[in-house]
């Protein structure tokens, strides 16, 4: 389905030119700009709810220009049930970025709204990208205005931080480029990711491909044992940076796996679903366990992120239905939670200037209201029935107990830890004796924060309680998925080279005999 | 005797760089020092001449002087590209010989002569015109290495690069009558016919090649024959040094590639496996000997090396395959270095012309804090190390784009993989820069701050050089386009 209107190209780019226009203002203008443009950009996407069609698996508002001739790499948008969500949410995000902002950042006000927004591009683009050099394009775009986020307005071991999130990530990515051009000779030497879906490729080049999309992505989510640069990235970016990072970032490691891995890959899938899927239970408890260690909020808030990436992982590989949907959901339901906790935790720094948790007790008395959205997100974060994360973490749970009983145990467990870590935080933060040290400081929410965080809340609720709407939207293209390339009917253009017939392998067509995800979510 | 008019035709483009550069000589003592500005713009224009002159070449071969020089496309490709860099270092020269106080009108002059021995080189069909092209190049050059007249490292830089290039030119003269010996000729040509009908067996022909190698070896500063290039970069004049690091590398590529694929393309097997060495031995040392450097010259320097490691893998591909995986890898590093050169003459630029104190400041340090300074500068140089370090969406990216493609087209994705690691790491000394540019705060009292100083010329230097790094990472079709109807006309 092509729409004429280039919807994908305007929200993709607005953010841009708001950028540019950023830099050449003063620095009052700059804030009220990049608001602008920002909720410009979210309206801008907001119709997309409207007018995607959930009955189809195709990419939608598809855009096609040339880009590269010789070898033809081509500007193509087009959005599907998996990145729609994802779109949806980083649009909704980054306003609240740019008003948690607003006095918390104080030097080279210009240039940090212009990053901010250079980053929604980039981001944008990652999720919307049909041509896979395109996708490494901005996959790789977004690498300097976060080391620049990180760097320059971080906290007080910012370079460090910096540094070590850009290499890491580089490092994991570029092996992703070879994998790009091997799949390009092997795959009929296109770059549009639908074609290289379709494809059929050796067991031996699959395995490569695999363990090459693994350090890309899976530096990303991150899983473990890659994720170190993560507490890092987090503790020190500015506040809106670790919103950026846990609600978007992380999500292109995962968006990566189901987007390339799966469809491209599903031979390797299969063979490598044991490894990944205990590598995901290992990021889930681990994760849980050092968040129940940390002095720092921030730090706690970000090894609870490798412990819900890990529930994201996990739906990823049980390769059925419900386990997608429930990571699809996962992903936008950590972006959304986990950025609220992070708003959070910046709005409390401001006025305390300290992370660390033993400073910040007692919140409850001085900041009802502050209290209130805080308990909000963080019974959330625990997958409190009602909440979004719930549905997502069940869905996943649901998936895995499909798969293998052991393993739903297991993950489990990091549920309980979460329950564990996240009700010891609330004990101190929100209802332990009140720190002497900070009290003059601490006034309760204005209205500008309370507008930044009130709307988190409210999607909070509305996805706990009717996750329907956005599940309908992914289940076409989650059916595809899992389908694998055995469905060309469906596809937008014939394949540029003849293929022979893929032949699905046992377990992903296994897979689909397992009943759709429709009775999981009516609860 | 007399020379076939068609023959002076074909060089017109040489003998118009010649003639401005005697021109310059001539003049340089008769005007007034306050107008040597008029030989810089007397030089751009004989470089505009020539442009419309080589761009009329792009098409057909056309050998010249009893097969000694041949026009064609893959000589305007490099010749284009000359111009083009010279240019902008003329004009970074107008700023910078006045920072430098260095009024040396000579100095326009001797950028012509050595940009006429880069076109003898790139268009040498015989071995000895690639020579000559090579030491009227290499003989400028060390002369204006050691422009700063007071400065003892300038000197010492002018004399090692002396040394070590005369040394280079002797072993380059070494090889070429070991083939002379073999083939009873200098010319290219007859050389590859030679190999083709005595067989590749020869030890001789190994020993030459070899020799060959480390000639051109040193020329394009690749490991382990590299030993000059950090001293002589830092100490050479800076503008000096960016005209050395592009147009002298560029040239250099140009004439190695039409020795080693038209002379020797019978033995493309052996040279592939040596330079797969040298070219991997160039990305390590390159890139991990560039991450401890504390001078930006310096590192530089060691970037630059390392680059000639990323475009060598073309070479290696080509050498490796025949056909169209070849020119392919051909066409990669005509793209390489075309886009090589407008990011490092643009970061050199910048690092010649950024001051303390009237004084060069090329140590890392005296960049902390520039992005508050000097916020565009700060700007410029993010987006020429970002597109030195290859990430998108800048020109570099391209480069190294389409130099892993061909290694991956060529059955070499492993070299591929060993590249794009070091490519990573190269990230690393690259951000510093950016990190202390944009993340540190200067030490000191505010008037000991470097400063950029501007000029109109700079400007226009630094402006052409980023529309290069971003169209290029945008619109790399046209240039892409221009490097294989270059390449394939080596075979």
């Amino acid at each position: 389905m092509t729409s004429s209107f280039p919807w994908l190209s305007l929200i993709v780019f607005l953010p841009l030119i708001g950028a540019v226009l950023c830099l050449l203002v003063k620095v009052e203008s700059a804030r009220w700009l990049a608001l602008a443009f920002t909720v410009a950009d979210f309206l801008c996407s907001l119709p997309l709810w409207w007018l995607f069609d959930s009955s189809t698996a195709e990419m939608q508002f598809v855009e096609r220009a040339s880009w590269i001739t010789s070898p033809p790499v081509q500007y193509s948008l087009g959005l599907d049930g998996i990145s729609f969500p994802l779109i949806l949410m980083t649009t909704l995000l980054m306003p609240f970025c740019v008003t948690v902002s607003w006095t918390a950042i104080e030097k080279r006000v210009q240039l940090f709204m212009a990053m901010l927004l250079v980053m929604e591009t980039a981001m944008l683009g990652v999720f919307v990208a049909l041509d896979f050099v395109l996708f490494y394009v901005f996959w790789e775009a977004m690498l300097i205005p976060m080391y620049l986020l990180i760097g320059v307005w971080g906290g007080s071991n910012r370079l460090y931080a910096a540094i070590k999130f850009f290499l890491y990530t580089l490092a994991g990515s570029v092996l992703l480029l070879v994998a790009i051009l091997a799949l390009y000779f092997h795959g009929g030497q296109t770059f549009d990711i639908l074609a290289l879906s379709r494809g059929t490729y050796g067991a031996s080049l699959q395995t490569w491909l695999f363990l090459a999309f693994f350090a890309a992505f899976a530096v990303k989510v991150p899983m473990f044992p890659f994720h170190t640069w993560l507490p890092d990235a987090h503790v020190e970016a500015p506040t809106a940076g670790s919103v950026i990072l846990a609600s978007v970032l992380l999500k292109m490691g995962t968006y990566g796996f189901l987007r390339f891995t799966l469809p491209m890959l599903p031979d390797a899938t299969v063979t490598f679903t044991k490894p990944m899927i205990a590598l995901s239970i290992l990021a889930i408890i681990y994760g849980a366990y050092m968040a129940l260690a940390q002095t720092d909020i921030k730090k706690l808030i970000a090894y609870s992120s490798v412990s819900h990436m890990g529930f994201v992982t996990l739906g990823i590989f049980v390769l059925n239905v419900q386990g997608i949907e429930g990571a699809v959901m996962q992903m936008v339901n950590h972006g959304i939670t986990t950025g609220g906790l992070f708003l959070c935790v910046g709005i409390l720094y401001e006025r305390t200037h300290s992370r660390h948790i033993l400073d910040n007790t007692g919140l409850a008395g001085p900041m009802p209201r502050y209290a209130l959205f805080l308990m909000i997100f963080a019974l959330s974060s625990l997958g409190l029935p009602g909440t979004n994360s719930f549905v997502g973490e069940f869905l996943v749970l649901a998936g895995t107990f499909l798969w293998s009983k052991i393993a739903t145990a297991l993950a489990a467990l990091g549920v309980i830890l979460a329950a564990a870590y996240i009700l010891w935080l609330m004990q101190r933060v929100v209802f332990g004796s009140p720190s002497p040290t900070h009290r003059a400081h601490l006034l309760d929410l204005n209205a500008r924060e309370t507008a930044t965080l009130v709307p988190l809340v409210v999607l909070v609720f509305v996805i706990g309680i009717f996750p329907n709407p956005l599940l309908t939207r992914m289940h076409a293209t989650v059916a595809l998925l899992l389908a694998g390339p055995k469905t060309p009917a469906v596809a937008i253009e014939p394949s540029p080279a003849p293929r022979t017939e893929p032949v699905p392998t046992a377990a992903v067509a296994a897979s689909l005999s397992y009943p759709s995800s429709g009775q999981a979510t009516a609860r | 005797m007399t020379i076939p008019v068609q023959d002076l035709l074909a060089i017109l483009p040489e003998l118009v760089v010649i003639g401005t550069a005697c021109l310059i000589l001539v003049l340089d003592p008769i005007l007034a020092a306050s107008k040597k500005d008029l030989l810089a713009w007397l030089t751009l224009a004989a470089l505009a001449i020539c442009l419309g002159l080589t761009s009329s070449q792009m098409t057909g071969r056309q050998y010249a002087f009893s097969n000694l020089v041949v026009i064609d496309s893959y000589a305007a490709f490099w010749k284009l590209l000359l111009y083009i860099v010279t240019g902008l270092t003329v004009l970074l020269s107008l700023a910078y010989l006045k920072a430098e106080r260095l009024n040396i009108g000579e100095y326009y002059g001797f950028i012509l002569l050595a940009l006429a021995g880069m076109m003898v080189m790139v268009s040498g069909a015989d071995l000895l015109t690639i020579y000559l092209g090579t030491e009227l190049m290499s003989l400028s050059l060390y002369v204006m290495a050691g422009l700063k007249r007071t400065e003892a490292r300038s000197l010492e830089a002018s004399a090692k690069y002396f040394v070590l290039g005369a040394f280079s030119s002797g072993i380059l003269l070494y090889g070429i009558s070991l083939l002379f010996g073999l083939a009873g000729s200098t010319r290219l040509s007859v050389i590859a016919e030679a190999i083709a009908t005595q067989g590749t067996g020869n030890p001789i022909l190994s020993l030459a090649l070899v020799l060959l190698a480390v000639g051109f070896g040193f020329k394009l500063a690749v490991v382990p024959f590299h030993m000059w290039t950090p001293d002589v970069y830092q100490g050479a004049p800076t503008s000096v040094t960016a005209f050395m690091a592009v147009a002298s590398k560029a040239a250099s590529f140009g004439a190695f590639l039409r020795v080693f694929v038209e002379g020797l393309g019978g033995v493309s097997a052996d040279w592939s496996i040596l330079f797969t060495v040298i070219c991997l031995v160039t990305l390590a040392l390159g890139n991990l000997v560039a991450i401890v450097q504390t001078n930006i010259k310096r590192m530089l320097a060691y970037s630059s090396i390392a680059h000639a490691g990323y475009a060598l893998i073309g070479v290696v591909v080509a050498g490796r395959q025949g056909g169209g995986a070849a020119s392919t890898g051909l066409a990669s590093v005509l793209l390489y270095i075309a886009i090589y050169s407008f990011m490092t003459l643009g970061a050199f630029a910048l690092v010649g012309m950024l001051r303390k104190e009237g004084q060069e400041s090329d140590n890392i340090e005296d960049y902390a804090g520039l992005a508050k300074r000097e916020p565009l500068a700060a700007f410029f140089m993010l987006v020429f190390l970002v597109s030195l370090a290859g990430i998108p969406p800048t020109a570099g990216f391209i480069g190294k784009f389409y130099i892993f493609m061909a290694a991956v087209n060529g059955g070499m994705a492993w070299l591929a993989v060993v590249a794009v690691i070091f490519a990573a790491i190269s990230a690393f000394y690259y951000l510093r820069i950016v990190m202390v540019m944009y993340m540190r705060e200067p030490e000191g009292a505010a008037a000991s701050h470097s400063r950029l100083e501007t000029s109109p010329a700079l400007s226009f230097v630094l402006a052409c050089a980023l529309a290069g790094v971003v169209l290029l990472g945008l619109f790399p079709n046209g240039l892409w386009s221009l490097a294989t109807h270059a390449a394939p006309l080596l075979k």
